[in-house]
């Protein structure tokens, strides 16, 4: 276990110091500087911005103090606001992000699973048609689409929901469910066929025939058992409802990390595009080995130390 | 008990009969077809996507205005008989640039898909056959490089090099070919040590002629259906980057451009993202059903 652990933390910060590294030479490489704007600074301001921020050391020395900086949890200024740094502008945003990515992933899990296990329980019958029609919908609809359509139609036509904005918990609804579509199509799909695979075994047929009853079956032999999978793709999952966030704050006006990152890519911003893209990378990353080591705890036939599951 | 002989009697199965072959023998990919066929909604995934091609063809023929063309006098019309899909908010004619983004989003799924196809065959390929050292080295550098998030990187990169439909493809590609690779190197892995193999080698075949001859064939199915499952994703993906407002540049318009622009019309002018979002939708889940359909097909055994 701690040998796997191990291996899997030093992919992990392999991963995360070229995501770094690459955040840092491309921006090195954007086309135009940051302070680029309509007006031309007098070259002496320049020099003095550039100094305030370091840029007129060699490309060694910055990439030194830029991994530094990292290491100590400081994701740099803002070059377009003066008075804001990145780590501001993630305090200030990301509770909100949070916030609507926990519901989200809520719906997503709650609803997910529900329809996968009503699926499996009448196999190849209506309510199993129906809801792998629903789940083959939320894969085919991309979140932002899914959402202008529920802004449109629940907010805009028939005003059961705000349109927008971020002040109740009636404003988190919509946003939630646009968020949560697409991977609770996924999970109700991953439910349903492990839910098959485990209806199938010999263990299902032994509790039937000591007479216990379907719904103990359900609960206690096969949900237990199917869900193992889902909580493989628990990594994923906050990929998707992190990224998604991006164009769902957008589309909502809701003030979180994504919007911010949103902003700063139109804005050219780069020190905030660098610095989000790392605080996001570490989030992910940190996410998808707490689920691994989640898994290999929570189901014993995974024998962590051979390495991932298929090599 | 006693049972007397008399009450069993012979029906009548012949020896020479019961090694007759009476089906015609099918070949593996007619018995996929025909699997593949028994799935209605594959087979309706199948269709749409035709359709769809078929008007990223001809559409842009259809109508007789452009799709880049102003008409100033004639923004924001609602579909009509002259304006099919209405008109936006410059007068363009929203049935052209419809069909004119169809070709857009299109190629850029293929386009990537046939990329990471090439790369993703090549790396996974050498490393499954290869084995070893060699298999060890790439295949950690491909896990390292999978960690990477990928809408972050493409974000990334798009915001470094440049709006455009090259960007976009480079982008994509430069993560995307590790599934493949991935799944070529399972397959290669598992079927080297066939005895066929075995026998092409003994015959001496090189690698190259093993490779290209006896392992990448075999490995079709898996990779078809990946490359099928990998053109929505990339579809999916340029409609979000345009949603970001790092797509194509004006005039070109592909979905995920005309959905951002229709995006804050939406409360007026709602067909202007109607259109453009429900094709989205329509082909990402036409190439998932036929992906679907074609793994179920492939391998009954597989189900999911």
């Amino acid at each position: 276990m701690a040998k796997y652990i191990g291996k899997r933390l030093l992919y992990m910060i392999l991963s995360l110091w070229m995501i770094v590294s690459a955040t840092f030479f491309f921006m090195r490489i954007a086309p135009g500087n940051p302070f680029a704007s309509e007006k031309k600074l007098p070259p002496e301001i320049e020099a003095n911005l550039n100094a305030h921020f370091g840029l007129d050391k060699p490309w060694y020395a910055q990439y030194w103090e830029y991994l530094v900086r990292i290491v100590n949890w400081d994701f740099g200024p803002s070059f377009k606001y003066k008075s804001q740094t990145v780590n501001d502008l993630i305090n200030e945003g990301f509770p909100v992000s949070f916030l609507l990515g926990m519901e989200a992933i809520f719906i997503a899990v709650a609803l997910g699973v529900l329809l996968g296990i009503i699926a499996a329980l009448k196999h190849n019958r209506w309510p199993d048609y129906t809801a792998m029609i629903i789940a083959v919908l939320g894969i085919s609809v991309p979140s932002f689409i899914m959402a202008s359509f529920l802004q449109y139609f629940l907010a805009i036509k028939m005003g059961i929901f705000p349109v927008a904005r971020w002040e109740s918990f009636m404003h988190t609804i919509l946003p939630a469910l646009a968020l949560a579509s697409t991977p609770m199509a996924f999970i109700a799909r991953l439910t349903r066929s492990s839910m098959l695979e485990v209806l199938a075994n010999d263990y299902i047929k032994t509790a039937k025939s000591k007479g216990l009853s379907s719904g103990v079956i359900t609960i206690k032999h096969t949900i237990r058992n199917a869900l193992l999978p889902v909580v493989t793709y628990m990594g994923p999952l906050t990929a998707g409802i992190l990224t998604g966030s991006f164009v769902i704050e957008r589309i909502f006006g809701i003030p979180g990390l994504g919007a911010h990152f949103v902003t700063s890519i139109n804005n050219r911003d780069y020190t905030v595009i660098m610095g989000v893209t790392v605080f996001y990378s570490i989030l992910l990353l940190v996410s998808i080995l707490l689920v691994d080591i989640a898994y290999g705890i929570i189901d014993p036939r995974i024998k962590l130390a051979g390495g991932k599951k298929g090599e | 008990m006693q049972i007397s002989k008399d009450k069993f009697k012979l029906v009548g199965t012949q020896l020479s009969e019961a090694e007759k072959i009476s089906k015609p023998s099918l070949s593996f990919w007619k018995d996929v077809f025909i699997r593949f066929r028994k799935n209605k909604l594959a087979l309706f995934g199948l269709v749409l996507l035709g359709l769809l091609i078929f008007m990223a063809i001809f559409g842009p023929y259809m109508t007789p205005y452009d799709y880049a063309s102003n008409d100033l006098s004639n923004k924001n019309q609602p579909p009509s008989s002259e304006h099919w899909f209405g008109t936006d908010d410059l007068g363009r004619d929203v049935f052209a640039r419809t069909w004119e983004g169809a070709r857009i989003s299109i190629f850029i799924g293929v386009a990537a898909a046939l990329i990471d196809l090439i790369i993703g065959v090549i790396w996974g390929g050498i490393a499954g056959y290869k084995g070893g050292r060699t298999d060890e080295f790439m295949m950690r550098f491909a896990d390292i490089l999978y960690g990477v998030p990928y809408l972050l990187l493409v974000i990334l990169l798009m915001v470094v090099l440049g709006q455009g439909l090259t960007t976009m493809i480079i982008a994509m590609s430069i993560t995307g070919w590790i599934n493949m690779s991935r799944i070529v190197r399972g397959q290669v892995l598992s079927l080297k040590s066939q005895e066929y193999v075995l026998a092409a080698k003994t015959l001496g075949a090189n690698t190259n002629r093993i490779m290209s001859k006896h392992l990448i064939p075999n490995s079709m199915g898996p990779i078809l259906v990946t490359m099928t499952l990998t053109v929505p994703s990339a579809i999916f993906t340029e409609a979000f980057l345009s949603f970001l407002g790092l797509g194509l540049t004006p005039p070109l318009a592909s979905w995920g451009t005309m959905a951002n622009d229709g995006l804050p019309a939406m409360r007026y002018y709602p067909w202007r993202l109607f259109f453009p979002a429900t094709f989205i939708c329509l082909t990402i889940f036409a190439f998932n059903v036929v992906g679907d359909g074609l793994r179920d097909a492939l391998d009954p055994r597989m189900r999911k």
